[in-house]
């Protein structure tokens, strides 16, 4: 589940709770709410990631509880930077064994992290980072429309979604809505039907992520997310009566905007 | 004395923003970072290239954003760029004048840890982790740093080498200003803010802190500089 702050496919995941998955890998550049979500529940073994933590507000309360305590399971840590995550799924898009990057010399990460390696360039005496790609089973993404061919349209902050796409074995891309043709917007990216097995109308699906041209991101429920995913108890509440309680996007907001006014 | 009509960490920002040169590209992290460099872009440096790591080239945000993905900074961007591009052809590219980063931990050496405290197997707090500071510091031609002073930030030792600290220039603290002037690049005290001791930065500090031949004492906020900073801040939601 791709989307760089923006367009972050937040309905899907709560789908993935309600339905009870369990033993994923999630792989993110920028972890967020929904992957605290997830790793709330227990639904993940393992989270591949270069960044975690609520952007401008603080820790990822869920995020750090798997990870200092064991709660609710235990979560391996398979650790990138930035830089190296973009590479490792432009290296899994590309079919090669290994992206590379200039890196980072003399840091602490390459040697608690056997997916980033430094190696001799073959060219000259400078080193490279080589890096292990990512090959996700399933890639889902949100984006602002698709066609009725399933030709997927994005734009505005569009991130590292094209290449989480392109690495991807399946891909699954909810959307604002489907039209009959799309029309050029500046700096769309447009992703072929070729490369995507489904797509479903979910309008603001990405809340509190926003899709540009249709919502804007809702920084109140970042920084009051806070609150409540510092408490296990109130979190288990929260996923139980927002998300399990609810069936999708819309009555999960329904839900949320009972409790808020 | 009477109280100062600001806050410490008001003169930090207006510090760090003082630092930054007018027409510089500048990649910027969230929060204090991206406060400084926005405050900058109202005052003294109106042709700051912002760059954040979301891809967006030239943003020019009227509030500050709460993310570095906002949707107001891709509509107020000059460019806005997949995430790859963004690491590989602009940062590691060289394509970067100023890094401009935060931290958990920083060492005498200004490197950063942002990743764990206690063990990286068994840690006690565990980090947002890093990002893209560790190329941020490799590329950028310079780097700053901005970060409030404590001894809790201010160690002796790093738990843990996210970022390394060979291209800061320098270190912004709500106490005052530290560089590496020597050969050694060791951090020393070059600045005070006002009413701040010497004493009281070594007393922050998790190393024995040496101070500059000459510390100079910086100038307290304008009142252009707050009214420019205090508009920055109102309306964020």
């Amino acid at each position: 589940m791709e989307g760089f702050t923006h367009l972050i496919p937040h309905a899907a995941g709560h789908e993935v709770i309600r339905q009870g998955l369990k033993e994923l890998s999630l792989i993110r550049m920028t972890p967020d709410i929904i992957y605290d979500q997830l790793i709330g529940v227990g639904a993940a073994s393992q989270l591949v990631f270069s960044w975690g933590g609520n952007p401008g507000v603080g820790s990822l309360h869920r995020l750090r509880d798997a990870v200092e305590n064991g709660w609710p399971r235990a979560i391996e840590i398979v650790e990138y930077t930035h830089a190296a995550m973009a590479a490792a799924y432009v290296a899994g898009a590309s079919g090669l064994p290994f992206g590379t990057i200039r890196g980072a010399p003399r840091t602490d990460l390459p040697s608690v992290a056997a997916h980033m390696q430094w190696i001799d360039s073959p060219f000259g005496d400078e080193q490279v980072l080589a890096v292990k790609p990512h090959r996700p089973d399933v890639t889902i993404i949100h984006a602002q429309r698709s066609d009725r061919e399933g030709n997927v349209q994005l734009w505005g902050i569009v991130g590292i979604q094209k290449e989480a796409v392109m690495a991807a074995k399946r891909v699954v891309a909810t959307v604002e809505e489907v039209v009959d043709e799309l029309t050029p917007v500046p700096g769309a990216v447009v992703l072929p039907h070729l490369v995507i097995d489904a797509v479903s109308a979910v309008p603001g699906g990405a809340h509190p992520s926003y899709a540009a041209g249709y919502t804007r991101r809702d920084n109140a429920f970042y920084i009051g997310w806070d609150a409540i995913s510092r408490n296990r108890d109130r979190f288990i509440a929260w996923v139980d009566r927002h998300i399990r309680g609810t069936t999708d996007m819309e009555s999960f907001r329904a839900s949320i905007r009972h409790v808020a006014s | 004395m009477s109280e100062p009509g600001w806050t410490s960490d008001e003169m930090m920002t207006i510090a760090a923003a003082r630092s930054l040169r007018d027409g510089a590209t500048c990649f910027v992290g969230i929060g204090l970072p991206s406060a400084a460099a926005n405050l900058a872009r109202r005052l003294h440096a109106p042709n700051l290239v912002l760059i954040y790591e979301s891809g967006t080239i030239g943003s020019t945000p009227t509030v500050l954003p709460l993310s570095i993905g906002d949707g107001e900074l891709a509509e107020t961007a000059d460019a806005v760029v997949p995430v790859p591009e963004i690491f590989a052809y602009w940062l590691e590219g060289g394509r970067i004048d100023v890094g401009f980063l935060g931290a958990a931990q920083i060492d005498r050496f200004a490197n950063l840890n942002t990743t764990v405290i206690g063990s990286y197997q068994q840690p006690t707090v565990r980090l947002p982790g890093s990002g893209g500071a560790p190329e941020i510091a490799a590329s950028a031609h310079e780097v700053l740093v901005v970060v409030r002073h404590n001894r809790r930030t201010f160690v002796e030792t790093l738990d843990f080498v996210s970022t390394r600290g060979d291209r800061v220039s320098r270190v912004i603290t709500d106490l005052g200003i530290l560089e590496p002037v020597a050969s050694d690049r060791e951090l020393v005290l070059t600045h005070v803010s006002p009413g701040v001791i010497v004493g009281a930065v070594r007393e922050a500090t998790g190393w024995p802190l040496h101070e500059a031949d000459r510390v100079i004492d910086l100038e307290p906020p304008t009142d252009t500089e707050l009214g420019a900073l205090r508009e920055l801040r109102s309306d964020r939601q």
